[in-house]
């Protein structure tokens, strides 16, 4: 009904407009985080032809469609292994990983844990609802404890991941969490991991208020958001283990911030020192 | 938050593309928006400044907003 | 880079194929009998300027080969039945975005586990139909170490010329043979490169878009949802929807003629004809020989494209034979493609199953008694 639209923004040239208005609910906050993310660009002065954008399946997954720049909207939690093809490839690229919760830690868990351990350089950024929006509102690895979803009807009994903890410790050099409430330090944030080396991790945590706030109870997205801006709290430099999300309490700041060798960096060191030879010339 | 900026910058709203949700009118700072009262196609009424002054072009709004419907042009 | 004639195993031959083919990026994960590529390619690809990694699993593996595709660099996996499993989704991925990519499976006897060193012939239908959805791939079917090299190049030429996922459906037998491999020197090797979209209009197939890799200046989408020729997505047009699958099928189903390989043994007499691939063609060639010489009018049509599927040669054939003798290592699967050609023609299958391949004698018995 208001497909055609005209936009028009000052920050235009970073989204592709004849997406534009975007498939998200009212007061979703994939909507914060792409924001963020364009303007985090405008401020680098990224250079969009060298910055390919990936995402998997979910809500969130559909950013790769809006954001002007090659972009690879891949399958169901494999965002991660196709952006490590895409990185190896090709170094010169920067290589930016944006998808949910249930996308990244769920059906994608092994890739994300591997490509952390492996310091694959890539920025991750999961956009954390506590549910799988795009299929209606299920319980997903993030879902808290007792909450409601249409899987765990009778309040969840499984116990979510800490993704920041499981990302620090899987060996991201970077690891931040945020809320959609903390729009300048996650735009901050999002500018420091792309201007990194490394596996670079940031959390988000966002309004669903569709499916995960009215399942929960928690009013619309103005309440969530008046939720996230009360019970957080910025501890720079914070132990992830430590870093707790709660009802009552969501730690957020940057926790972890380490310099290591990436693996496009060693394995083209390596290829220098092995390039031109043969291990296999005259035989088997 | 980020203090006041000297220069000028006008305040856009696209309003077909906003989707009500009210971000903008709750956090900004000096409570310088409310609902106006014409409805757009999706049948949301759009924000409005309450009076040209009150607007500090913190920038808030426009990082805040999920729909890219307000910005300030500077 | 390497040539000469040498003397290689199967899965070795097959990484110096994609070498000279000009693969460049290779991701896998072990498994019996494929090993032998990964490992040949973890040693090589450095030394040409090449990237290798063994991701977490076959599902990484595609999905990497896939990303790197879209960067502008040919790749190639390798796998056999379990790995090949766990690939299907994203060949379906690779199929929707017409991403280049070669995937080599060595096929073992299954289901499941299976008999991981016994070969077999057990995954044929599922490379065609293994992802969900109407698509189509492209897949041969080697029949000695030789060509293993020959047929891996040809894989990577099918796939950039197509815009497809193509399969080297190799068998265990294939694949751990050590023969001797000619590889020519790269001035005479044919390799095709894919084309941009600075490629004039018509140099190209018609129904084959040029492909816009990432990295230079088109900012452009691949989703596979169902998407226009921009890239966007329309997931709810039929209009959309109809023409890009019948696109996606007829640009390999139109150009069939120009893909499908066969080899023919004295077919332009025959009464009676063996159709094999793979590992039985040889003890096929043998026994229809042995056949000729017993005066039996016997002949040979071997298989090289599998899919797809050659069935205007068994068409053809199929208006003047008596019957058609399929030989398959598995329990009868390409034998329902030949009868569905054959139009009523006798069809017998030979199969095998578990590691003995079909003798020449057994085959000679076979067509003595249809002959
Ligand atoms: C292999 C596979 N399984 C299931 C689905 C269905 N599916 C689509 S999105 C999704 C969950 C998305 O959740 P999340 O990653 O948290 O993203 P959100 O929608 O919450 O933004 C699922 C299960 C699918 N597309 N593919
Ligand atoms: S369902 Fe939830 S996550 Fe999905 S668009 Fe709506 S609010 Fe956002
Ligand atoms: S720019 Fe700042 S002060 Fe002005 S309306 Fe927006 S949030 Fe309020
Ligand atoms: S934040 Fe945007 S979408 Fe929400 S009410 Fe304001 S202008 Fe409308
Ligand atoms: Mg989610």
């Amino acid at each position: 009904m208001v497909e055609k639209l005209t936009f028009t923004h000052p920050l235009s040239k970073y989204l592709r407009v004849d997406r534009l208005p975007h498939i998200w609910c009212e007061g979703c906050g994939n909507g914060i985080v792409l924001n963020c993310f364009i303007r985090a660009l405008d401020e680098l002065g990224a250079n969009l032809d060298e910055l390919v954008v990936v995402s998997g399946i979910g809500c969130i997954g559909r950013i790769a469609g809006y954001v002007n720049v090659d972009s690879f909207h891949t399958t169901h939690g494999r965002a991660i292994a196709i952006a490590t093809g895409i990185k190896l490839a090709n170094p010169r690229l920067k290589v930016v990983v944006i998808s949910g919760d249930g996308d990244l830690f769920a059906i994608g868990g092994n890739h994300f844990i591997h490509a952390a351990r492996r310091n694959v350089n890539l920025t991750v950024i999961c956009v954390n609802n506590f549910n799988y929006g795009m299929t209606g509102g299920q319980l997903g690895p993030t879902t808290p404890l007792d909450s409601i979803t249409t899987t765990s009807p009778y309040g969840n009994v499984e116990s979510p991941f800490n993704l920041a903890h499981l990302a620090a410790s899987s060996g991201a050099v970077y690891v931040a969490r945020w809320t959609a409430f903390h729009i300048h330090e996650l735009t901050k944030s999002i500018k420091a991991s792309l201007k990194r080396r490394g596996f670079t991790f940031i959390e988000v945590i966002s309004p669903c208020p569709e499916l995960y706030g009215r399942y929960n109870k928690m009013g619309r997205g103005v309440d969530m958001m008046n939720w996230l801006k009360r019970v957080s709290e910025v501890r720079h430099g914070c132990d992830p283990a430590k870093a707790e999300v709660s009802s009552s309490k969501i730690v957020v700041g940057e926790f972890v911030s380490v310099d290591k060798p990436t693996y496009d960096q060693l394995i083209y060191q390596l290829m220098e020192r092995v390039k031109g030879g043969s291990s296999v010339e005259g035989g088997g | 938050m980020k203090k006041p900026t000297t220069f000028k910058a006008k305040l856009k709203i696209v309003e077909e593309f906003c989707k009500g949700c009210d971000y903008c009118i709750e956090f900004c700072p000096v409570d310088a928006l409310k609902r106006s009262e014409r409805p757009n196609l999706r049948g949301v009424c759009p924000p409005k400044l309450k009076d040209e002054g009150t607007c500090i072009a913190c920038g808030l709004c426009e990082r805040i907003c999920p729909d890219l419907a307000i910005c300030l042009e500077r | 880079m390497l040539t000469g004639t040498h003397f290689l195993q199967g899965n070795a031959a097959c990484a110096e194929g994609a070498i000279a083919a000009g693969c460049r990026f290779f991701a896998g994960y072990p498994i019996t009998p494929s090993t032998e590529i990964a490992e040949r390619m973890a040693r090589r690809l450095p030394e040409v300027g090449g990237v290798f990694i063994q991701m977490e699993d076959e599902i990484g593996a595609i999905a990497a080969v896939i990303g790197a595709s879209w960067a502008g660099v040919k790749a190639m996996t390798a796998t056999s039945g379990p790995g090949f499993s766990l690939m299907q989704e994203n060949i379906g991925l690779a199929a929707m975005t017409e991403t280049p990519c070669v995937i080599v499976d060595v096929m073992r006897a299954g289901p499941s586990t299976g008999q991981p060193t016994k070969p077999s012939q057990q995954d044929v239908m599922q490379a065609k139909w293994g992802s969900h959805g109407d698509y189509e791939v492209i897949a041969l079917s080697p029949a000695s170490a030789q060509e293993m090299f020959d047929f891996t190049i040809e894989c990577f030429n099918l796939a950039e010329e197509y815009r497809v996922p193509t399969i080297l459906l190799a068998d265990g037998f294939i694949a751990h043979a050590w023969e001797r491999v000619v590889i020519p020197p790269p001035e005479e090797i044919k390799v095709v490169e894919r084309k941009g979209p600075e490629a004039p209009p018509g140099d190209r197939l018609d129904l084959v878009p040029p492909m816009a890799c990432f990295g230079r200046g088109y900012r452009v989408h691949v989703t596979g949802l169902t998407h226009d020729e921009r890239g966007y997505p329309q997931a709810d047009s039929v209009e959309v929807q109809r023409r890009l699958v019948k696109r996606l099928c007829d640009k390999i189903r139109a150009n069939a003629d120009r893909i499908v390989k066969t080899k023919a043994f004295a077919l332009d007499d025959a009464e009676v004809v063996v159709i094999a691939y793979g590992a039985p063609s040889r003890p096929a060639l043998k026994a229809v020989k042995m056949a000729r010489e017993n005066g039996l009018k016997a002949g040979l049509l071997r298989l090289i494209t599998l899919w797809p599927f050659p069935e205007k040669d068994v068409i053809r054939l199929s208006s003047h034979v008596k019957a058609f003798i399929v030989l398959e290592m598995n329990y009868g699967q390409l034998v329902r493609e030949v009868e569905r050609a054959a139009k009523g023609t006798a069809v017998t299958l030979l199969s095998k199953l578990g590691e003995e391949l079909h003798t020449p004698y057994e085959i000679l018995r076979a067509l003595k008694e249809v002959c």
